[in-house]
This record gives structure tokens, sequence and C-alpha cells, in this order.
């Protein structure tokens, strides 16, 4: 049977698929991954099934060995990452043989990175999932954050290197300042109306409390009418709730099933991925959608995903390029954001 | 107060909150728990999961499959066809519970702080079906409603650092059972040898919103064949369909 082990494991590394779902009536919380649009399209460019579990890393990703050929594939915050010393590109399907050794450098933007294989995680399913759910001390590998000198046994079929790549023009952004779309409900009437014109006005920034759980965030309080007390109810993905001091908190993957807060609303689906990925310090404005166009955003976002991939083009290249705006990055390559065609790309260039 | 007709929340791009009422009510938790139970078995409607609450279900769905404006229409239907009595769909499950001794430490504290002996806790605590209205906070948690304020009693002054899974509990006037070993400050009367909680059974909680809970004094012989049966997958939880149920004597 073909293993990895984790010859270093980073800080708060963890084996998650979509999350525990199905159980929420129970008081299962569902975990997952913080970044699910990350984690689908690391498992399509394995030809994974997009809900295959995967290695998430905040902060640090890990160094890994392969005892068999595998193909794998880095997704989600930004960082370097090497293959045997040399350096290979994220968002990219990767062919690896036994014996090599794969390494992610500390992410220099974002937070999670997300690291899939084709075999996938053979760790056992409990209740359908094997997300970990590490306050239940439950799922992925022994319900715990993965450590140093780890082995995790990889599935049965190795499927064939789909050799795709992420297109370009969907590279993430990331960005200390942005607005999340959010769906007001389901008790904005327990607020003033200050309250909720400040929530909709207002900078907020994300504190050092951010984790698995939630974002604390902190700037102009929000202003109950009569109190923050509910009788307890469900709590969606992306639930912002507002205790008694005003300030939000944005409940993510390890949130409890139900709460006695006011929840004045709720961030949607893709504007969670984007989220996540902010440490603290960074700026939040929120913006008012209706649940319609919140449902047509989230079909367009994780209706196909394979329109987020392109064929690996070794040799692709640019005519008549518009060149609008260019930096330089640390890594010695020099990105440029050029239009063609009314779209927009980045080209990444290493002089050799 | 039951509404005449749910009232519906937005909950985000993929949830929404069906409300039912405006308090913490039997009544009002027959009508959920009939609802959720047309909801899990409709051929009609293609849904996720969904949260049954003291006065609201949170019905979670993917926009993939279905959007909000038909959802809406669809739970309506269902709505609108469910009966108006709520009759006798309710489980009863009983929990058999050893009172006093090790596994219940602060019996005789609740019975002086009441007045009572701990024989007449032990009465009024078995006396009385409870309601459970949801579960939620960890997996198993239940939140019971209807004991008497005979026997309530204010939570420890100083939380115990470790109570075992499947203490029975009293904190004010609610009464619970612990479903994981856990700190906490709950007034312990008692233990049950029943594993509410076991993540990997097939049916790893054992009770579901809408049940009544009733708690069977048992000895410490008793506790100590159900744990073994327990433990080897043997044994029958008793679980009545429909039935009388016990209001206590006040």
């Amino acid at each position: 049977m073909a293993m990895i082990k984790i010859q270093q494991s980073g800080p708060l590394t963890t084996i998650q698929d979509k999350g525990r779902y199905g159980y929420m009536q129970y008081g299962m919380m569902p975990a997952g991954a913080m970044d699910e649009l990350s984690m689908y399209l690391a498992n399509l460019l394995v030809g994974n099934d997009p809900t295959e579990a995967v290695i998430e890393a905040a902060y640090l990703g890990p160094t890994i060995t392969f005892d068999a050929d595998e193909v794998v594939a880095v997704t989600g915050a930004r960082c370097t990452l090497s293959l045997n010393g040399e350096e290979v590109p994220m968002w990219r399907s990767l062919s690896v043989q036994a014996g090599d050794v794969l390494k992610l450098s500390p992410v220099t933007q974002g937070l999670y990175v997300y690291l899939a294989f084709s075999r996938g995680l053979d760790v056992p399913l409990i209740m359908g999932s094997k997300s970990t759910y590490l306050r239940g001390k439950l799922g992925g590998l022994e319900g715990r954050k993965l450590k140093t000198g780890d082995v995790i046994a990889l599935g049965e079929e190795k499927r064939p290197d789909p050799g795709l790549m992420l297109d370009p023009y969907h590279l993430p952004e990331f960005k200390s300042k942005r607005i999340l779309r959010v769906v007001l409900g389901p008790q904005d009437d327990y607020f003033t109306e200050e309250g909720i014109t400040n929530f909709l006005s207002q900078d907020y920034t994300i504190t050092q409390e951010a984790d698995r759980m939630g974002y604390r965030l902190d700037g102009e309080p929000i202003a109950h009418k009569a109190g923050p007390d509910i009788i307890s109810d469900g709590i969606a993905h992306g639930t912002v709730q507002v205790p008694g001091n005003g300030l939000p908190i944005i409940l993510l993957s390890d949130r409890g099933t139900t709460g006695g807060y006011t929840k004045i609303a709720t961030v949607i689906a893709p504007d969670i991925c984007a989220l996540v990925q902010m440490p603290p310090g960074s700026k939040l404005n929120f913006d008012a959608i209706s649940v319609e166009e919140a449902n047509a955003i989230y079909r367009e976002t994780f209706g196909e995903l394979e329109k987020y991939l392109i064929p690996i083009e070794e040799d692709a290249q640019v005519i008549a390029p518009e060149v609008s705006e260019s930096s330089s990055v640390d890594d010695g390559f020099s990105a440029y954001e050029v239009e063609h065609d009314g779209r927009k790309y980045i080209i990444r260039v290493k002089k050799l | 107060m039951l509404y005449d007709q749910a009232i519906f929340h937005p909950a985000g791009d993929r949830s929404l909150v069906m409300e039912f009422g405006d308090g913490i009510e039997p009544v009002i938790n027959a009508r959920i728990r009939l609802m959720a139970k047309a909801i899990e078995t409709s051929e009609e409607i293609e849904i996720d999961e969904i949260i049954p609450t003291y006065r609201s279900i949170q019905i979670f769905y993917s926009p993939l499959t279905i959007d909000v404006a038909e959802l809406i229409e669809k739970l309506r239907a269902i709505e609108e066809a469910l009966p108006e009595d709520a009759g006798s769909d309710y489980r009863i499950v009983s929990i058999p519970t050893v009172y006093g001794g090790d596994f219940g430490p602060d019996l005789e504290h609740v019975a002086e702080h009441n007045g009572l002996t701990p024989e007449e806790v032990i009465r009024i605590h078995t006396g009385t079906d409870y309601l459970l209205y949801m579960l939620g906070f960890t997996p198993g948690f239940s939140y019971l409603g209807g004991m008497s304020e005979t026997i309530a009693t204010p939570r420890l002054l100083k939380p115990r650092v470790k109570i075992p899974a499947g203490s029975v509990g009293i904190a004010g006037s609610q009464t619970g059972v612990y479903p994981i070993d856990s700190p906490g400050g709950w007034q312990l009367i008692g233990r049950t040898p029943l594993k509410m909680y076991d993540p990997l059974a097939e049916t790893p909680v054992l009770l579901k919103a809408g049940d009544y809970v009733r708690f069977v004094a048992i000895d410490q012989a008793e506790y100590e064949a159900i744990e073994q049966q327990v433990a080897q997958g043997t044994y029958q939880v008793s679980i009545e369909q429909g039935g009388e149920l016990n209001h206590g004597d006040d």
C-alpha cells in the first residue's frame, strides 16, 4: 500500500474534506476545509472527486516523502513549493516518484494551503466524512493534527496524471481589504437601524482571535434593539453572530451547530473562501445582496468547477499583450497582468 | 404562541430558517417534530439536512439543486398538508439511571437545597417525561424541558474538571445527560450506563429532537449488567412509540 510520510508537519495541519454533514441535528459540528474552493480544485487537479479528503495546513505546509509514484497538487494560500529542492508550481497536476520529497515553505500570502493526492487519503470515514474535528478528537488521523513522523496510508487507485493547471485568469488575489457579500438575517430585525447601517458601511478588522471556529472582528459596535439573546437556534456556515458587545464574529468550519446570540447576516459561500485566507489585521466591508442573487452566485462559482482548469500548456505564447501592470515577486519571477480578447491574464516570466 | 403559518427567514445562500412560534412550548415543538419528519420523508424536496430547534427548523440546501423560491414553495405545501394535531407521534426513550452514591455525588445536596429526601428527588426526577427540544452545543447534548421546579438547584459554584459521560445532572431548572467526558458545573444526581453519543455507532446519537426522555431508577448491579450489554452491543434501548406521558405530580 502506498504511503506518505510527514517529515515536517507545520503548526496546524489536519486532514479535511467537505465536512461531516448530515448530523448537525444531533449537535455534530461539521468541520471541513476552510477554503472549499481551493480544496475542490486541488482534487480536480489530481483527477479526484472534488470532495475527497486533502491535507489542509495553516501558515506552513508540510514536507512530505513518497514511497510510490503519485499525482499531487497544491492550492490555496501562496507558498513556494519544491520537489527534491527544485521549485515547482502550485495550482497544477504534479507527478511525483517514489522517494521524492515535496516541501512547502511558509505561506507568503493567504493562510490555508491544500494538498491533494490522486489516491486519496486512507483514513476512516466517520459519519460519512474524513474531516478532523479537533475538539471532538475525531476524524482525520486519530482525531488530531498531523505531526512530524506521521505515516498516512493512501488509497488503492492511483489515477492518471490529468495534466491540468489553474486558468491563470482565476488565480486568487490576496487582498488586505475586501468586500464580503452577505444575506441579511435571520435576526437582522433585532438590530437598530443605525446598527444595520454601521454593519453595512463601516470597516471591520479581523482580530488575532481568528481560527477554524470563527473570525472575531473589531470595529464600530452594532447596536441591538433589546439585547443580544434569542431562543437558541441553528447556525449556518458563514453566520455573522453579534453578541452583547456589538462586535461581529463570523462562524466558520468548526462552528457549533446551535447558538443563542443574534445573527445579523450570513457571508455567502464563495466569499467565505476569500475571507478565510485573510490574516488578522485585514479589513472587511459587508455588502447585502438578496438570497436569489446569492443562489445565482453560488451556482456560478461552484456549478462547473472544471471551468477553472485548463490543460497544461508548456509552450504558451502571448500574442500582442497589453501590459497593464507588473510586479516583481521574490521567487525570481515577474508577474504581468495582461488583457487579451477582453480577458485578463497573469503571466509569470523568469529570465533564463 | 404557535403561528398560523410559519415565517421564513433567510440564512445565507445555502440555508433557510422556518420559524413556527415565538416561545419555548411543547405545542410549537410538536409542530416542528411533524414538519421535520415530513421534510425528511418527502420525495418532493431535495435538501441536504435540517436542524430542528426550540421554535424553528433550519433547512440546508444546495443552490445547485434547488433555488430559494422553489424551496419555500415546496416547504409551504408540506406545511399545509400537515395534520392539525401532532397526536402521539413521538418516542419515549427510557434512560436507566443509578441515582446517588458515587454516581450522583450531589443528590444529597439537591435534596437538602429543596427540603426533600433523596428518595423524593428520585421520585420527582423519574416521575416526569422530558421533552427533548433540540440537540446542540456538543454532539449529543440535549436541551430537555419540563423538569419540576421542586428539584431545581443552582449550578455548582466551582465546576468539576471532569464529569464522566452518562452523568445525569441538574442546572437551575434544567436536567440532562453529559454525552461525553467534559468539565461542567451541573449538580450530578446519577449516571446512566447508556452511551448517549458513540461516533462509531450506526446511530451515533441515541436521542432525537422531539423525543421524550424518561429516567428509570436502577441499582448498581443492573447498571453493571447494562454496561456490559452496551459494550457488547446487545443492549436494546427501551423506546416506546407514542404511549402515555408522565407529567409529574405538580
